[in-house]
Order: structure tokens, then C-alpha cells, then sequence
């Protein structure tokens, strides 16, 4: 049985991996949470955090409004983007086509978001600049971003929609319903749950996004008045930061890991307690 | 399950001509038309502006000027070091983890389920926060600093989550008459598992292998800080390696007129990750084969 106990301890060591990265960003932020204290990372004026604890401002609002509008806005596209996706290739694709393009989205899903990141920073922006100057924006966020959780919305709604049973289909067929009152009235109200959870895994991918964000929002410390206007996201912060941060500034881009790893937390718990099974994200 | 029956299909053709069912159709069709389009775009400009630069000099060279010119050579060989450690790290903790969670963890018992909602969490923990980690644990808390040993030991607890649950469904898809038939001959429950199990298990554990490789080889914001930016060939797995991904970020971001060898880097980097894909799924397939023809 000491083998058991070695497969034991194996799994201790997995599981216990997210409870050490909390545990070591908890420690890692608390200088600046003892000194700097909550409140002044929704308060103080400005971000500028390089003065040690008292001449220092730690505001990091304007980078969680710039995650929150760049995540908001791509779940607010991706949803119904990903979800007429996932019932093409279910229901209204010629099932050769169907395959094909199922595949598609697979390989969509796989690209890496740092050339997601780069195709946004050479293509999307210059073309937005032609459009609306500086082309690096809130907007071009949303755009990487969509792009990128599409997928994860389509591929998880299509396996919920593929596990609705088929006789719940056949009932409104035998009652003369068309497609789409077959698809409203009994597909989704069966897949309802996986869907949602579903839109839940993809927005805590967009709110852990680095890479993409980083390369066209132009990660500009500022509250966006517009689409138009550059952004900076938590995540861009920690990445544009941390090589030089010392001290107190360090320990705030801690913090704003810290508030990140709980978005996250609350998502996957609440995705968790909607799927009647589990999924892959 | 995708062919309607026939009765269905009639009633759809019948109905088809309401117009809320018009409307859905043009949806439908015109969603999955810009998702190609918007599919085409991006791969068609990757190729477009990537295979110019491309070449076997690119591949085999040091990166000179800021990587504006010669090619990627010690780059790949620090991917490939950092993958190494990475899998080396993960394997053994993954599969063993998946051992005790689909063999030996009883319904109702609370170690399992515990073990599998952290899993859970541990998955959708962003990359730039397992980057924070690492620099701050085994960069700096363990003495590691910027190393492939760090990136790579990093990116394992990234990894691990899709390694456990792909291997754990492989080993549960193994029919229990395999368990009970080495049962009955008297074949102790770790012989069996090492012997029987774990080799039909094989295809579930390769799968989550291609899907951990491939995340390892895409990520980049948890390598920042912790295997580093230096572009030389690396001499140990002490030193600091630039990873592609990074590689890719940085010719983008801070090196004006980097567009080229960048384009040409994303286009390596998708060709490893499409090839490593096929040759996984070839050789769980004929695995598969071999299992059904020695059953």
C-alpha cells in the first residue's frame, strides 16, 4: 500500500499547486495591502506606484475598467457569434461541410494568443487608425478578444447541444415545427445550462488574457471615453510592469493578481455549480 | 445523429417559408461565413507575409540584429528545452494523479472530489498570474532566477489540469473486465494497473499530452518572468532561454522592422503545433488498433 500513499501524496502535490499560488500571491501582496491598504487601490488619484508606500498612488481602477470593458465586450459579440456557430455546424450545415467546419473552429482555438496579439497589432489596429486614429484600442481589444473565446464558446455549446437526447427533437418534428421553432423551443432550453457555462469558462478567459490585450489596446492608464480610446488591462499592467517593479509597486501588481486569481475563482465555482457535468475548458 | 429522419426533414422543408426561420437560416449561414472569412484572413496573411522570410538558414541560424535578421536556432532549442522540463515535471505528478483518481478513488469519499474542483480552479487560473508565481517562487523563493528550469517548472503546474482530466477519462474508457479478468488470475492491483490499465489507458493519456504540449508551446505571458529574454543558445538548464512565443512578442512589440522574422517565427511556431497534433493522433490511432487486434 505504499504505493497508494505515493499516488496519494501525487495528487496532494497537484491539487495543492493552486492552494501554494494563492497562498505565495497572498504573502507577495501583503506589504502593500498592510501599508497602501485596500481602500487606496480605488482611490488614490493616479497610478503612479513607484514612490514607496506614502508618495506612491496605487489606483488600479482604470486597468479594471479596461478588463472589464475588453472582457464585457467580447462575451457581449462572442456569445451569440459562438452560439450561431455552434448550431450551424449542429443543425444547419450539410454534414460534409459540417466536419469541415467544425475542424476550423478547432484550429482556431488552437492558434497561440500571442499571434492573435501580433495579427491585431499589424492588421486590425492600422486599419482601425484609418478609421477612428490611434487604432490601438479598447475597440481592437474586443475585437482579439472575440475572436479568440469564439471558439471556446462554439466547441463547448456544440457538445451541449450534441448531448440534448434526440427524441426531445423528434417530439416537435411529429408536431409540424420548422427548424428554428424546433431549435428556440426544445434544443436550447435543454443546453441552457452548458451554454451558460459555456459563456462563463470563455469570460474568464478573456479576463485572463495577457498577450493579445497587451499588443493593440496601446496600454494607456486611463478611463476609456470611447471605443476608440487606448486601454491598459490588469493582466497588460502586471506583464508592462513587473521586469522593473521594486518594493511597493511590486507587491501592487501582486494585488492586482491577487483580485485577477478571484475573478476567476468566483467563474469557475459558478460554471462548476451550473454544468450538470463537468467540462473541458 | 446528424442526419434528421425523414419525417423531421419534410416538416423542416414544409415550414421553412415562415420568416422567423428565414431569418435564422440567413443567420446561421452568414455567422459561420464570417468566421471562415475572419479564419482565411488571419492564416492567409500569416502565410502571405511569413513564407517570404521563411527558410532553412532561418531555422538553423543564430538571431542577429535585435532578430531583424539570421534565423530562430538557439530559440527553438530553448522551446524545446523548456517542453522538456515542463513534460518531465508533469508527467509523472499527472498521470500518477489520474492513477488515484480514477482507480482508487470510492464514490462518496471527499479526497477525490476535492482534488478535482482545485484541478478545476488550477485550469482557469490566467497565465499571467502562473507568471507571477514562478518569479516569485521559483525564480526568486527557490533561487531558480530567470531559467528554463523556472519557465519549464512553471508552465508543469499550467499543464497539469488538462493532463490529469484527459488521462483520468482514458483510464476510466478501460472496461472494468480488464480490472476484474486480472483479478482472477491473481495479478496484484499494481501489476494490473502498470501492465493492463495503464497501456489500454494510452490513447486518453496521449491526448492529454498533445493538449498540455500544445498550451505549453502557445503560452507566453507566464514565461516573461520567469525563463526570460535572452536569445543566446542556452548552455545549461540554468541559463535563460527565449522561448518562440515570446520571441514573437518581442520582435512585435520592440523591435521596429521585426514584422518579417516575426511573421516567419508565428508561422514555425503553428507548423509545430499542427504537426505535433497529426503525428499524436496518427500514433493514437494505430495504438488503438493494435489494442482491438490483441483483445
Amino acid at each position: 500500500m505504499t504505493a497508494l500513499w505515493a499516488l496519494r501524496t501525487l495528487a496532494a502535490l497537484a491539487a495543492g499547486i493552486v492552494v501554494i499560488i494563492v497562498g505565495f500571491i497572498a504573502l507577495e501582496s501583503l506589504p502593500a495591502l498592510r501599508s497602501v491598504g485596500l481602500m487606496r487601490f480605488v482611490t488614490d488619484p493616479s497610478w503612479h506606484p513607484t514612490g514607496g508606500a506614502e508618495r506612491g498612488r496605487f489606483n488600479l481602477g482604470p486597468m479594471l475598467v479596461g478588463t472589464i470593458a475588453a472582457a464585457g465586450g467580447a462575451i457581449a459579440l462572442a456569445t451569440p457569434l459562438g452560439l450561431g456557430s455552434a448550431l450551424f455546424s449542429r443543425f444547419y450545415a450539410p454534414p460534409g461541410l459540417g466536419r469541415w467546419y467544425r475542424r476550423l473552429v478547432e484550429l482556431l482555438a488552437g492558434i497561440p494568443s500571442v499571434v492573435y496579439g501580433f495579427w491585431g497589432l499589424v492588421v486590425l489596429a492600422p486599419l482601425i487608425r484609418q478609421w477612428q486614429p490611434p487604432g490601438q484600442s479598447l475597440l481592437a481589444g474586443i475585437v482579439i478578444l472575440t475572436i479568440m473565446i469564439l471558439p471556446t464558446v462554439a466547441l463547448l455549446s456544440e457538445s451541449t447541444l450534441r448531448s440534448v437526447p434526440q427524441r426531445y427533437l423528434r417530439g416537435p418534428a411529429a408536431l409540424g415545427l420548422s427548424r428554428w421553432s424546433t431549435i428556440h423551443g426544445v434544443a436550447l432550453p435543454a443546453a441552457r445550462g452548458g451554454i451558460l457555462t459555456a459563456v462563463l469558462l470563455a469570460t474568464g478567459r478573456a479576463i485572463g488574457e495577457t498577450m493579445a490585450l497587451l499588443m493593440v489596446t496601446g496600454n494607456v492608464v486611463q478611463l476609456p471615453r470611447s471605443l476608440f480610446d487606448p486601454v491598459r488591462a490588469l493582466t497588460s499592467n502586471i506583464a508592462l510592469e513587473l521586469a522593473y517593479a521594486m518594493d511597493h509597486h511590486r507587491s501592487a501588481l501582486f494585488v492586482s493578481g491577487l483580485v485577477l486569481m478571484g475573478m476567476i475563482v468566483v467563474l469557475v465555482l459558478a460554471a462548476e455549480s451550473l454544468s450538470p457535468e463537468r467540462v473541458d475548458a | 445523429m446528424r442526419e434528421p429522419t425523414a419525417a423531421r426533414a419534410d416538416a423542416w422543408l414544409a415550414r421553412s417559408s415562415d420568416w422567423p426561420d428565414r431569418i435564422a437560416d440567413a443567420a446561421m449561414w452568414s455567422v459561420a461565413l464570417l468566421v471562415i472569412v475572419v479564419f482565411a484572413w488571419i492564416v492567409g496573411d500569416l502565410l502571405n507575409h511569413g513564407l517570404p522570410h521563411l527558410s532553412w538558414a532561418f531555422l538553423t541560424e543564430v538571431p542577429s540584429d535585435a532578430g531583424r535578421a539570421g534565423g530562430i536556432a538557439p530559440i527553438l532549442v530553448s522551446t524545446l528545452l523548456i517542453l522538456g522540463v515542463c513534460l518531465s515535471a508533469s508527467i509523472p505528478i499527472g498521470v500518477g494523479t489520474a492513477i488515484l483518481l480514477a482507480e482508487f478513488s470510492p464514490r462518496g469519499g471527499w479526497f477525490g472530489p476535492l482534488v478535482r474542483r482545485l484541478l478545476d480552479i488550477l485550469a482557469g487560473v490566467p497565465s499571467i498570474v502562473f507568471g507571477l508565481f514562478g518569479n516569485a517562487f521559483f525564480s526568486l523563493y527557490l533561487g531558480m532566477g530567470f531559467s528554463i528550469l523556472s519557465g519549464g517548472l512553471t508552465l508543469a503546474c499550467m499543464v497539469l489540469p488538462i493532463l490529469i482530466r484527459s488521462s483520468e477519462a482514458g483510464l476510466r474508457s478501460v472496461p472494468d473486465d480488464y480490472r476484474k479478468a486480472g483479478a482472477a488470475l491473481g495479478i496484484s492491483q499494481a501489476a494490473v494497473i502498470w501492465r493492463v490499465v495503464l497501456p489500454a489507458a494510452t490513447p486518453g493519456v496521449l491526448v492529454g499530452l498533445i493538449l498540455g504540449i500544445g498550451r505549453a508551446l502557445a503560452e507566453t505571458a507566464a514565461l516573461l518572468f520567469t525563463s526570460g529574454y535572452v536569445d543566446r543558445m542556452p548552455g545549461s538548464l540554468m541559463d535563460s532561454g527565449r522561448a518562440l512565443s515570446v520571441h514573437i512578442y518581442d520582435l512585435a512589440m520592440n523591435v521596429p522592422g521585426g514584422a518579417g522574422a516575426a511573421y516567419a517565427s508565428a508561422l514555425v511556431l503553428i507548423a509545430l503545433l499542427v504537426a505535433i497534433n497529426l503525428i499524436t493522433s496518427w500514433l493514437a490511432e494505430r495504438w488503438l488498433q493494435r489494442r482491438i487486434t490483441l483483445a
